[in-house]
């Protein structure tokens, strides 16, 4: 059986060299910082704010990226007190509540005045570096008169179809769902049941629901406020819009907090500062496409100032979700599935 | 010369051991993980539970029924006309879908059937006031067919050329119509196969995921694997994810014994074109028929291909190909998918030797439970989740190395274990027709070991090595799943990229990396294709 | 052709290729020949001059370039195999594997085997003719060699066709056993007076039944005439080299 070993190990090993995979180098003055994977994307913010941190504290930064903010909080459980992350970023506030419950995390620290967040954010454990808004995003070649409230959005023309994402596995789905409780409350079966006829289908991720309705599937998809901009700043079109609801809008902001690991890293509470810093809010708006959490070094492109402003911020707090989240998803399910 | 063959039981047992320990491992180690935690996931068997499996148990059975009843008429037709234009095009798109990921299948076939597709535009076209509806049931079924009408039919064709031509001769001399030729000649060798074809679909079915979803049209459309997904991912329950995995596990294992996979596991693999002689001259009207059928299933399986490339095509492919990441990406999908070809091709190779083996050994004898495994146990790895794969030998790792470390060797094993099923079916009737052709003659000369490997059994191995090493990468090439798992900025393949550039606004880009994908596909099955027959000629050369 | 009369409707035809051209792979095949009804003609030649596609040309597996074939004085150039008064045994695979011995047969009588009580009585008279009553039920796989070959027979006198080829049917059975089909054949022959086209590779089989023998080489006949004469001692040079050494056994 030796050759058959040999030859398995031998496969291996010529795939993982020819990855370039080699254990990483212990270096002096090293942050670990876990993330999620747009984040890190070429086009994402990460490499920017790689360079940018790198220069101010002379040291290396290494990004460590999982599928999304939810895998993120998944990984530091499995990995536990021994993680090796120094800094984790990407949290939303949905998940803060269950993460700081981990007993993972160690409070920040600094000074976070120069953060502004709708509504203000007060956390002595995580820091915000972004927020956005969920929205309805619409086609205007499609429709000419799109909802102006949720309650149109539930009431309306069942046969102008929208393409939602499954709060079994999504964030911007959880985040519907959330934005249709605060509205709702106890209604908000109810609202569902209504709803469930406009709803072409329920995707598991934001990519296939948008895919479907840049394919002009549907004229409606949940989405985020910002999401036009990306259409006028990338490809100079402004057919695609953010419908403003009455009711307001639910609010996703994002987070990072250092672990207890990293607390003993001078470094993670510089790098938390430095997130508030425009250096790192620079490469938010149009790397990230959401709003930078503090001040960045030039006006944000005009794009951003055509956006929806939402008339009344919604968010319910990460402890009520946390406790919540089942309940109302079954409640969903229940509604969505007769 | 003994002690040779008694190596084979052996390699085997390491091929199934090594399988178990991938799936097994990973779910002990899970089991353990949850033992240690909330442990009321074990026993969460609620209502929930039973009416998404019996979605996901109604959804695969109908596409398995679907894709085979579709299949055998399709297959029949390619089969009777060996000399159709087009031919062995075709029977080389029809090895594509499987590698496509599902989300660029998705939006090819929504391309096609959607509200806003190539159908819904006939109509317009037509001054009809419809808009087709696919989402729901109708398009889960369509994408499954998609994905399994043109596998089926390679499998059935397979089966199909393996009928002596003598028979045909007979069979036209004896001037049976179509319909005693199918009785009396086709059916019995399609019948003695498809047992084990639905068996494969099914598997293939009931861990659909993005499809169902997408399609599905809400939750009512929900399989296990998205529970299995939910409870793992988004509510972090361990033992629910568990226990969800092993329904799903049983619920294979019932329908391949309904199946009766486990009874007579007698299948012919795959070959890429051997178009058998047919003497019979078909009456107009079969023809026609055979003609309207074999263009249904290129109009079917061809479509949304082509809503694939159309959108591709209005990608800047100039600038994607300059890009050094796309490269970086292309190159590591080729390295990862050639790694685990070459390793699910061993994998199955001892299976398949090990099986022929007992089978021979035994004679009479009904086959031993290890047999059966050798034969089935193989294909049940294509039910647990790679999900539940990668997460539990995360955490059975991250005690002893740096799990990050061990993506490339999860990514590579996962997907060669993915593969197994179908380069097992490739590579078993060759394997048993050579052996059974070479084992007498080589017993007698002594000709053993390498030397019976490098004279006897390379040459009869060499073509169906290369389709199967040809499919395995192909499938792994389309894989997303596994690697998206462990996360780590440095293995990028071009499916994960493709899903980074949609998840990111970049839905042109993705249409491109879909096209490049699939041409590699396709260059694939071409280069295995002419290496096949190039072999097949040196080979009939010596003999004649 | 006048249609005879009596028990044996299918008395022998007459076999006549007519210039008949024909391309296998490089080698250009042209094939003059004439076979009387109802005799008995014996096909020899080197392996791959052509012994087998002359079969294939005759039975309508192939189709011939140029030239006319006629069978009984009909011209069936262009006919499909089942149009032809010609039932062919193969040296393998005559037999479907998974239908039993009389519904091999029956197959000759009725290609969809949906036979009636006049079918199936011919059916078991072949069977008995060629010496296999009481194994009607039996599967190929439980026949012996030469038994499969005799249900391959047994169909073709079911078929009832004016010609029989058989393509080295008998290659695999041993010297005694194929001696005993090649008896067999002749003594059906006697009683059915089809015409009898076979290939063989042992020349001493023409000598055991009444045969003209057709020597092949390159895709052409070289040689023909009666096989005594022609496998006698004033035997043309031609053949010399072919029979080799066996030269002293005949």
């Amino acid at each position: 059986m030796r050759p058959f070993n040999t030859l398995v190990k031998s496969a291996i090993l010529a795939g993982a060299l020819a990855l370039g995979l080699t254990a990483p180098a212990k270096a002096e003055g090293k942050l670990t910082v876990y993330t999620y994977e747009s984040f890190t994307a070429e086009w994402g913010p990460g490499p920017k704010v790689k360079e940018a941190f790198e220069k101010q504290c002379g040291c290396t930064v290494e990004f460590v990226a999982v599928t999304d903010g939810v895998a993120l909080l998944n990984r530091l459980k499995l990995e536990g007190p021994s993680t090796k992350a120094d800094v984790v970023l990407g949290l939303d506030t949905n998940l803060t509540y269950e993460a700081s419950e981990t007993g993972l995390f160690a409070p920040h620290g600094i000074d976070t005045s120069a953060i502004s967040i709708p509504g203000g954010y007060q956390d002595d454990t995580f820091v915000p570096f972004d927020y956005g808004y969920f929205a309805v995003i619409y086609d205007t070649e499609k429709l000419k008169n799109p909802p102006g409230s949720l309650k149109e959005l539930v009431e309306g023309d069942p046969k102008q179809k929208i393409v939602i994402e499954d709060p079994r596995t999504s964030t911007p789905g959880l985040g519907l769902l959330l934005w249709v409780k605060s509205v709702y409350g106890d209604k908000a079966g109810e609202a569902w049941d209504k709803l469930k006829d406009r709803v072409l289908t329920v995707t598991p991720g934001w990519s296939e629901a948008y895919g479907l309705f840049t394919k002009g599937e549907a004229p409606l998809v949940l989405s985020y406020t910002t999401s036009p901009a990306y259409h006028i700043v990338a490809e100079k079109t402004d057919r695609y819009k953010a419908a403003p609801f009455e009711e307001g809008h639910y609010l996703q902001v994002e987070v990072a907090g250092q672990t207890a690991n990293g607390a003993k890293n001078p470094l993670s509470a510089q790098f938390l500062t430095f997130m508030t810093s425009p250096a790192f809010q620079d490469a938010i708006p149009e790397n990230n496409w959401m709003f930078p959490a503090a001040k960045t070094s030039t006006a944000l492109n005009p794009a951003f100032e055509t956006l929806v402003k939402p008339a009344k911020t919604l968010i319910l707090s990460p402890e009520e979700v946390s406790k919540n989240r089942k309940a109302w998803i079954d409640e969903w399910l229940s509604a969505m599935s007769l | 010369m003994t002690a040779d063959r008694s190596l084979k039981p052996l390699a085997g047992a390491s091929a199934l051991a090594l399988l178990a320990i991938l799936a097994g491992g990973a779910l002990l180690s899970l089991a353990i993980e949850a033992m240690g935690g909330r442990t009321e996931g074990f026993a969460t068997f609620d209502s929930y539970l039973w009416r998404i499996a019996r979605f996901t148990l109604v959804q695969a059975l109908l596409s398995m029924l679907l894709s085979v009843a579709l299949a055998v008429p399709l297959a029949r037709a390619l089969h009777a006309h060996p000399a159709f234009p087009g031919r062995a095009m075709i029977l080389r798109l029809f090895a594509l879908p499987l590698a496509l990921p599902a989300l660029v299948a998705v939006l090819g076939i929504t391309s096609i059937y959607g509200r806003n597709g190539l159908l819904a535009a006939t109509f317009r076209a037509l001054g009809l006031d419809a808009i087709p509806d696919i989402y729901g049931l109708t398009g889960i079924l369509i994408a499954h067919v998609f994905f399994n009408l043109p596998l089926a039919t390679r499998l059935i064709l397979s089966g199909l050329d393996s009928i002596p031509e003598d028979y045909w001769k007979l069979a036209s001399q004896l001037g049976m119509n179509g319909w005693a030729r199918f009785r009396l000649i086709e059916w019995p060798v399609i019948g003695r196969n498809l047992s084990g074809i639905a068996g494969l679909i099914f598997m293939l079915c009931i861990t659909s995921f993005t499809i169902v979803l997408t399609l599905g049209g809400g939750p009512r459309a929900t399989t296990l694997e998205v529970a299995i997904y939910q409870a793992l991912h988004f509510d972090f329950d361990i033992a629910r994810a568990v226990s969800l995995t092993l329904l799903q596990l049983c619920l294979t294992i019932a329908v391949l014994a309904v199946l009766g996979l486990s009874g007579r596991p007698a299948e012919e693999g795959f070959s890429l074109h051997t178009a058998t002689r047919r003497f019979d001259r078909p009456p107009l009207g079969a023809k026609l028929l055979d003609g309207g059928l074999i263009l249904f299933g290129l109009v079917f399986v061809g479509l949304p291909i082509a809503g694939t490339v159309v959108s591709g095509l209005a990608a800047d492919l100039l600038r994607l190909l300059s890009e050094r990441p796309v490269w970086q990406a292309i190159l590591t999908s080729l390295i990862l998918g050639a790694s685990a070809a070459a390793l699910s091709l061993i994998i199955s190779l001892a299976l398949v030797m090990a099986r022929e083996y007992l089978a021979n050994e035994r004679r009479d004898a009904p086959p031993t439970l290890f047999e059966r495994a050798l034969d089935l146990g193989a294909s049940l790895i294509m039910v647990v989740p790679p999900i539940v794969i990668g997460a539990g030998w995360f955490i059975l790792s991250r005690h002893f190395v740096d799990p990050f470390s061990l993506a490339p060797i999860m990514v590579v094993s996962v997907n060669a274990a993915m593969a197994i099923p179908f380069a097992f079916r490739i590579l078993r009737p060759s394997w048993d027709t050579a052996a059974s052709r070479h084992n007498r003659l080589c017993a007698q000369l002594g000709i053993a070991g390498w030397n019976r490997l490098r004279l006897i059994d390379w040459p009869a191995l060499a073509r169906p090595l290369g389709v199967a090493f040809a499919f395995a990468m192909a499938l792994s090439l389309g894989d997303l799943g596994t690697i998206a798992l462990f996360g780590n900025n440095s293995i990028q393949t071009l499916p994960f990229l493709l899903l980074q550039r949609m998840g990111s606004y970049r839905t042109e880009d993705a249409a491109g990396l879909a096209l490049i994908l699939g041409f590699l596909c396709l260059l694939l099955m071409i280069i295995a294709d002419r290496g096949a027959s190039r072999l097949a000629r040196t080979e009939s050369g010596n003999n004649g | 052709m006048a249609k005879p009369s009596g028990p044996h409707a299918s008395d022998g035809a007459s076999i006549r290729l007519d210039a008949v051209g024909f391309d296998f792979g490089d080698m250009a095949m042209h094939f003059d020949l004439a076979i009387a009804p109802s005799s008995i003609a014996a096909i020899i030649g080197p392996s791959g001059s052509g012994k087998s596609t002359l079969l294939n040309l005759i039975a309508g597996f192939e189709t011939a370039k140029s030239g006319r074939i006629l069978i009984g004085g009909q011209d069936v150039t262009h006919a499909p195999p089942a149009r032809r008064p010609v039932s062919m045994v193969f040296q393998d695979n005559n037999l479907f594997a998974h239908l039993d011995v009389a519904a091999n047969v029956g197959l000759g009588r009725k290609p969809d085997l949906k036979l009636n009580n006049a079918d199936r009585t011919a059916v078991s008279e072949a069977i008995r003719k060629v010496g296999l009553a009481g194994k009607e039920v039996r599967k190929p796989e439980a026949l012996s060699g030469g038994e499969r070959q005799r249900v391959a027979i047994a169909r073709a006198l079911v078929r009832n066709r004016p010609v029989l080829l058989l393509d080295e049917a008998f290659a695999s059975l041993g010297p005694a056993l194929r001696h005993e089909m090649l008896d067999l054949v002749g003594n059906l022959q006697e009683d059915t007076r089809m015409t009898i086209v076979m290939v063989t590779h042992h020349p001493e089989d023409a000598l055991r039944l009444p045969s003209t023998l057709f020597y092949l080489e390159h895709g052409k006949i070289v040689a023909s005439g009666p096989a005594k004469e022609l496998l006698s001692d004033k035997r043309p040079s031609l053949l010399r080299k072919y029979l080799g050494v066996k030269d002293s056994d005949l």
